[in-house]
């Protein structure tokens, strides 16, 4: 440990638990719970979907054609791999390997940017095409209900977006903490929570593309 | 890691506005939501006065047609969320569930800070949309109306969907809480009921809390943005927004309700000196309300139009609901069979809320039924039952918890004979207001109207009189509690005798709670002579 210790800054177990080890079983614990509500937040929309879908399954069908198919699809590779980006931030914490604990919170940063680049792109070719949310909506096509797709498209991929902006916040606090040495074998707890979450938003985005990109 | 224990309570430690501001003590964190829980009180029963003094006549009295459906918005969402959902668990689950468990605080104390932070601020925006124009749509903000109404819906829902993080985090905290904070000995059998009741209801914050986040979210893009979700002009269904909403606020009214059970289990062992009757059918009982209270929020749409085969099961389902309560109630009463009855204030308050949870619940029943829904739905029958159960039941219980553990959190005793005064002031008046509802209503007087048919006037005239009666109890309640704060005996560290962990620590307690980690080796209520 005399390498460890003057590499990194020793954690301090809070006041309130017997050990380290229960802190982090609670921390996990916590954020297993927490998730659950992210579910919950998420499938009321899930259900809209499902309903409006079910009522104008025709509209569905044309709306999903103004979407790119390639775009969404290169937007989950980039997800899939910063989740990889992310376990493996999270492994090489617990052997204590600051410098690689950096890099792969580093790219799994720079995979969560592009995605929101392409995403940007999406909307403002969407913007562009008059496909705006609700009130602005000034899309052609030939069913009367098809701002409801969008409405519903922009609900959720607004909403998952938020959460990848989140997760890139936690990720860059992670960076800070990382860099001055404050994870190590024995105290990871932030990497592995802020992996949990980041795992759930490219979970999501996992069911997103299919429901909205591949509807026919 | 052995160090001096601070004998000070934990009011001493520390003192100025930082010290309650930033703090990171549950039991700090409690108090400041017990003072929050009872200005919402406070503000929602001005507005309850105002609405019965309205009624007494059956024409207008003073309130426009838009101001009585302002009125009784507030009066609603201000019960709701600023009162009764965090009532029992936000302040006596936090000040009391690490006492209880033999725990210093806690799992996440930060988290705790954070989600009351964000109580205030939501209530913020619910208040600041009163001076924004009050919200007039009633408080279960129904579309289309909400869509279209010129209150400002988006500002009191933006303030409702922020309170309900505050009840998510906090339901995150317990969860945890429960699961790692139990000290050697504190098995899940040997926890105090109170704190299975505050699980259950921790389940219901974090499952079914995010539900009523996104509906109200999509009424707020709808309302901004007229996307069509809910709005039938667009295409959109606005009786999904009545699914949505009910699926969070069904299983709301046992988030109101569970832990009011728990605070009953607590007060009718202490109060009988004897062992909780089925233990384990109250644990598993909470769970299961919880459980089913998940699948039964189709019964407030019996009227909408849904198809007659699920309005039958969510009937059957909503019937189901009453075992698991009618175990709680037959438990307690067994448990007070050959006790000796030690009838203290806090014990009032528990009769009172079997009688009148009771009538409640077979009420409910009434309601759930679905031919008799037909002609009761949206009746002063309907008022009255969730009265019966919100107020007769939650309120009782409250009250019951304010006089049950008031000694410990402020170290303080109160005037015991100007309480039970006021137990009785506040039953009778509860019952004159509440108990006339329930035949108007059953005689067709629709709720949400000032102006009424004179054949209901005499019903309205008593309510409002009763109403009357039950604010000379709070007011007396009030006056009772300021006196003790002020010049009040000073409590002993156990002043009923109850065995639970937290009345074997100080009157207040220390900051750590106990001066060494208790061991537990008995279930909780195992009082001498009392059978096991």
């Amino acid at each position: 440990m005399s390498e460890l210790d003057s590499k990194f800054i020793k954690h301090e177990v809070a006041h309130h638990f017997e050990s380290a080890e229960q802190e982090f079983d609670t921390a996990k614990l916590g954020m297993w719970t927490f998730l659950g509500q992210e579910l919950l937040f998420f499938s009321a929309l899930f259900v809209a979907y499902a309903v409006f879908r079910f009522l104008y399954p025709a509209m569905f069908l044309e709306a999903h054609r103004h979407l790119s198919v390639n775009m969404g699809f290169l937007n989950t590779i980039v997800l899939l791999i910063s989740s990889f980006t992310m376990a493996m931030a999270i492994r090489s914490a617990q052997v204590s390997n600051k410098k690689h604990t950096f890099i792969y919170l580093l790219v799994t940063l720079v995979c969560a940017g592009m995605f929101m680049v392409v995403k940007y792109m999406e909307y403002m070719e969407k913007f562009h095409h008059g496909l705006l949310p609700g009130r602005w909506f000034t899309g052609e096509g030939t069913s009367e209900v098809l701002h409801i797709f969008f409405g519903l498209y922009f609900c959720l991929t607004g909403l998952h977006g938020i959460h990848v902006l989140i997760g890139m916040g936690l990720i860059i606090w992670l960076l800070i903490r990382t860099q001055k040495g404050e994870f190590y074998s024995e105290y990871y707890t932030p990497v592995e929570m802020v992996g949990l979450y980041w795992h759930l938003v490219d979970l999501v985005w996992i069911f997103l593309f299919p429901l909205l990109y591949l509807v026919g | 890691m052995e160090h001096e224990v601070d004998k000070r309570s934990f009011y001493e430690v520390k003192k100025g506005f930082m010290s309650w501001a930033i703090t990171l003590d549950h039991k700090r964190i409690g108090i400041m939501y017990l003072v929050s829980v009872l200005i919402g009180f406070g503000l929602g029963g001005l507005f309850a006065l105002a609405l019965r003094l309205e009624l007494i006549t059956p024409d207008k009295l003073f309130m426009a047609d838009k101001m009585y459906n302002q009125s009784f918005t507030l009066h609603g969402a201000i019960m709701v969320f600023l009162f009764i959902i965090p009532s029992i668990p936000a302040s006596f689950g936090n000040f009391m569930l690490p006492l209880m468990l033999g725990a210093k605080d806690v799992a996440f104390p930060r988290l705790n800070l954070a989600s009351f932070h964000i109580f205030l601020l939501g209530a913020a925006f619910l208040v600041l949309s009163i001076f924004l124009g009050a919200v007039d749509t009633g408080w279960t903000f129904y579309a289309p109306y909400s869509l279209h109404t010129d209150t400002s819906v988006v500002c009191a829902v933006f303030g409702a969907f922020i309170m309900g993080f505050s009840s998510i985090l906090t339901g995150v905290n317990f969860i945890a809480t429960i699961h790692s904070l139990r000290p050697p000995g504190m098995t899940w059998f040997r926890m105090p009921l109170f704190v299975w009741a505050l699980y259950s209801t921790s389940i219901l914050q974090v499952l079914a809390t995010p539900v009523l986040g996104i509906t109200l979210l999509l009424l707020m893009v709808e309302r901004v943005m007229n996307i069509g979700i809910f709005d039938p002009s667009l295409g959109g269904d606005p009786v999904l927004f009545e699914h949505f909403f009910w699926f969070y606020s069904h299983p709301a009214v046992y988030i109101m309700i569970l832990p009011a059970m728990g605070v009953m289990s607590e007060l009718v062992t202490t109060f009988c000196r004897r062992n909780i009757f089925g233990y384990k059918y109250i644990a598993y009982s909470s769970i299961a309300i919880a459980v089913i209270s998940f699948l039964v929020w189709g019964h407030h749409l019996f009227v909408s139009g849904q198809s007659d085969f699920a309005s039958m099961l969510f009937s059957l389902l909503t019937f189901l609901v009453a075992i698991p309560s009618a175990i709680k109630i037959f438990n307690w009463i067994a448990t007070m069979y050959k006790g000796s009855i030690d009838a203290k204030s806090p014990f009032l308050y528990f009769v009172a809320f079997i009688l009148l949870f009771c009538i409640g619940g077979f009420t409910g029943i009434v309601l759930g039924s679905l031919s008799l829904d037909v002609n009761l739905h949206d009746t002063y029958f309907v008022v009255a039952h969730f009265h019966y159960t919100m107020m007769g039941g939650v309120l009782m219980a409250f009250l019951g918890a304010v006089h049950y553990w008031w000694p410990k959190m402020i170290g303080k005793m109160y005037n015991e004979l100007l309480a039970k005064i006021a137990c009785f002031l506040i039953v009778i008046g509860f019952n004159v207001v509440f108990f006339p509802q329930f035949l108007m209503g059953a005689k067709g007087m629709p709720r949400r109207y000032h102006v009424y048919d004179p054949e209901f006037h005499v019903y309205h005239v008593i309510s409002t009189v009763g109403s009357w009666i039950l604010a000379v109890g709070f007011i007396m309640v009030l006056y009772y509690l300021i006196q003790s704060l002020r010049n009040g005996e000073k409590a002993p560290d156990n002043p009923w005798g109850s065995l639970t962990l937290e009345w074997k620590t100080t009157s207040p307690p220390i900051l750590e709670n106990f001066e060494s980690t208790p061991s537990v080796t008995c279930g909780p209520y195992e009082y001498k002579g009392s059978p096991s």
